[in-house]
């Protein structure tokens, strides 16, 4: 057989994975980290910071929750939103500085927009990662 | 300060990122990672260009 076994990795420190998801959402790669996976944590953390600031370098705007709108509109909307807030601090700083750049046309800032969610999407891989390392589910 | 990127370098650009983090989560060893990672860059390519030039001959 040469399949590993799961006790044979580095030992996992006994973490709350409530505590671990909710560290992970809202400091990208900080449950890696918590978990003593400091390499993965860094370049996790590198990956979702440097999608984050591509999309506000490329003037994306944030999903907004709006009620107006058709069903398909509104669902998007709030996908969207939701990878947004999936960013975590990246999200709350950005709002909080006062990020809100125009919704101009054009295919830069729709790529940037993209990019934003993307970012929260890829966070929230490394928050399921951290979550079955913390639960031993996976080394 | 704003950035402006064509269609290929966002594409690029998002199949580095998506690569990283995919092989990162997804394998045991990191010589696994390495591997898997370098797998999903190059499949984004793959899809990239075939997807490209199926338009491409698709439109004439």
């Amino acid at each position: 057989m040469s399949a590993i076994p799961a006790s044979a990795g580095p030992s996992v420190p006994a973490r709350s994975p409530l505590f671990t998801i909710i560290l992970a959402w809202l400091i990208p790669g900080a449950g890696h980290f918590l978990l003593g996976r400091r390499a993965r944590g860094a370049i996790l953390c590198a990956t979702v910071i440097a999608a984050f600031a591509t999309g506000l370098l490329m003037r994306g705007p944030m999903f907004q929750l709006s009620a107006s709108g058709d069903i398909l509109s509104r669902l998007i909307q709030y996908g969207g939103f939701v990878g947004d807030l999936a960013t975590g601090v990246l999200y709350f700083i950005s709002v909080w500085l006062g990020y809100a750049p125009p919704d101009q046309a054009g295919h830069t800032p729709e790529y940037g927009s993209k990019f934003i969610v993307a970012a929260g999407l890829l966070n929230i891989l490394s928050i399921v990662d951290a979550y079955e390392i913390a639960t031993h589910q996976k080394d | 300060m704003q950035i402006n990127l064509d269609h290929f370098e966002v594409s690029i650009l998002f199949a580095l990122f998506a690569s990283i983090v995919l092989g990162l989560v997804t394998k045991r060893t990191d010589r696994e990672r390495l591997r898997y990672g370098v797998y999903c860059f190059g499949c984004f390519l793959a899809a990239l260009f075939g997807i490209g030039w199926f338009m491409h001959l698709l439109h004439g």
